[in-house]
């Protein structure tokens, strides 16, 4: 079970985010729980500079865009 | 090589649809063609050199070259990164709280944010394209002023007292911050191109309809307000009309990328060069949504000094710009 924080003010490239990461999850079979993280306080804390970020188990693995399938999937696996 | 934009506009009108000359119809629409047309050819060619340019610049980078400068290095570099570094807006918020809590002087910090909308590369193109060389270079050099003087200001008023208070603690606190890392990739040319090829398609499909929504508004202006109007009313005799311009363009919530065909047509109109810029300078960096945004990590005190700032610099520039008479 990984778990993936998604940051982002809640906008709408932060849930389109979510959205891809939650769609390759199970097209590869992978356990996730995501999270939107849209307190100010915990994005800044995390060391977000560009929003929409993804964090894996506490690690930040991107930021910036919302990823396709293909970067997912490299998170993911 | 951009007359050819000319020919395409006076074979539609004139020919294609037979349309008189020198009627408003026929000059707004032949102002519509052209301008269009060369923008949206421009853009697509030019955007995706300058992304080739600076595929590797990014916040992380920025943040990285601006800690631990000079504040009076650090206000020109902010100003400047500003208006280089692509970064979307709904970006604003994360990469302010990530450069104050790298301790980056704040002045520094809001120099990068104020010129950030004012100047950029669909901006530039397209002033390029519609007003000439002088212009733009007038413009890039306003804008980078406006940043580099709103960052003197903050630090000199202290401005951190009016950040909201998690931010100020963060900013204040005695604890030592360890500066922020950051590894280079370098990029191949490969690289380089798919970012460049991404880059130009997504910002030719966010700006394209401000392209054309910008462009109407200038045709309409063109076409139809008689240039005694402009004369009369936004002349440069009229001083206080620099102010109001700047007042008036508040509450239009436009982005840069439309602001600049009717930045064209107001100059066409002989509207002067000073009382022109002031308000559409205003209109781009005065945004409502933008400060609304900003309210998050600053007092309402702190962004009521911002925009007082930007009214009275605009102002100031207008009627210096007035006076010259470039």
């Amino acid at each position: 079970m990984k778990n993936i924080n998604v940051y982002g003010s809640g906008c709408k490239n932060c849930i389109a985010t979510a959205e891809v990461l939650e769609k390759t999850a199970t097209a590869i079979g992978v356990a996730i729980k995501v999270e939107k993280v849209t307190d100010l306080q915990a994005i800044m804390e995390a060391g977000v500079l560009t929003t929409p970020a993804i964090s894996i188990d506490g690690k930040l693995v991107h930021s910036g865009s919302v990823p396709d399938q293909k970067m997912a999937t490299a998170f993911l696996s | 090589m951009l007359v050819w934009f000319t020919y395409l506009a006076n074979y539609i009108t004139y020919d294609l649809l037979g349309l008189v000359k020198e009627t408003p119809l026929a000059n707004g629409l032949h102002f519509f063609i052209e301008d269009t047309s060369k923008i949206l050819v421009l853009l697509l060619v030019l955007i995706y050199f300058i992304a080739i340019i600076r595929a590797a610049l990014n916040p992380e980078k920025v943040r990285y070259y601006l800690q631990g400068k000079h504040r009076f290095i650090g206000y020109l570099l902010g100003s400047f990164f500003g208006s280089v570094t692509p970064f979307c807006s709904c970006s604003s918020i994360p990469l302010f709280m990530g450069f104050v809590s790298a301790r980056i002087p704040l002045g520094v910090t809001i120099a990068f944010l104020l010129t950030s909308p004012l100047i950029n590369e669909v901006v530039v193109v397209m002033l390029g394209s519609l007003l000439g060389l002088k212009f733009t270079i007038i413009y890039i050099a306003i804008g980078i002023s406006l940043g580099i003087f709103a960052g003197f200001l903050i630090d000199v008023i202290k401005a951190e007292r009016w950040l909201v208070p998690f931010l100020a603690k963060q900013y204040q606190s005695e604890q030592q911050v360890n500066p922020v890392q950051y590894t280079a990739h370098k990029m191949s040319l490969l690289a380089r191109h798919q970012f460049a090829k991404e880059e130009t398609l997504n910002i030719f499909k966010r700006v394209w309809k401000w392209v054309i929504i910008g462009v109407a508004i200038g045709a309409l202006i063109h076409g139809v307000i008689p240039a005694q109007w402009f004369s009369d009313h936004l002349g440069a005799k009229q001083w206080w009309s620099v102010p109001l311009a700047t007042v008036l363009a508040i509450p239009m919530y436009i982005n840069a990328t439309a602001i600049v065909p009717v930045l064209e047509s107001l100059l066409l109109k002989g509207v002067p060069l000073g009382t022109t810029l002031a308000f559409c300078m205003s209109a781009v960096a005065v945004s409502l949504p933008e400060f609304m945004m900003l309210k998050q990590v600053m007092s309402k005190r702190l962004l009521f000094i911002i925009a007082a700032y930007l009214l009275v610099a605009l102002s100031l520039l207008g009627w210096l710009f007035n006076a010259i008479n470039l």
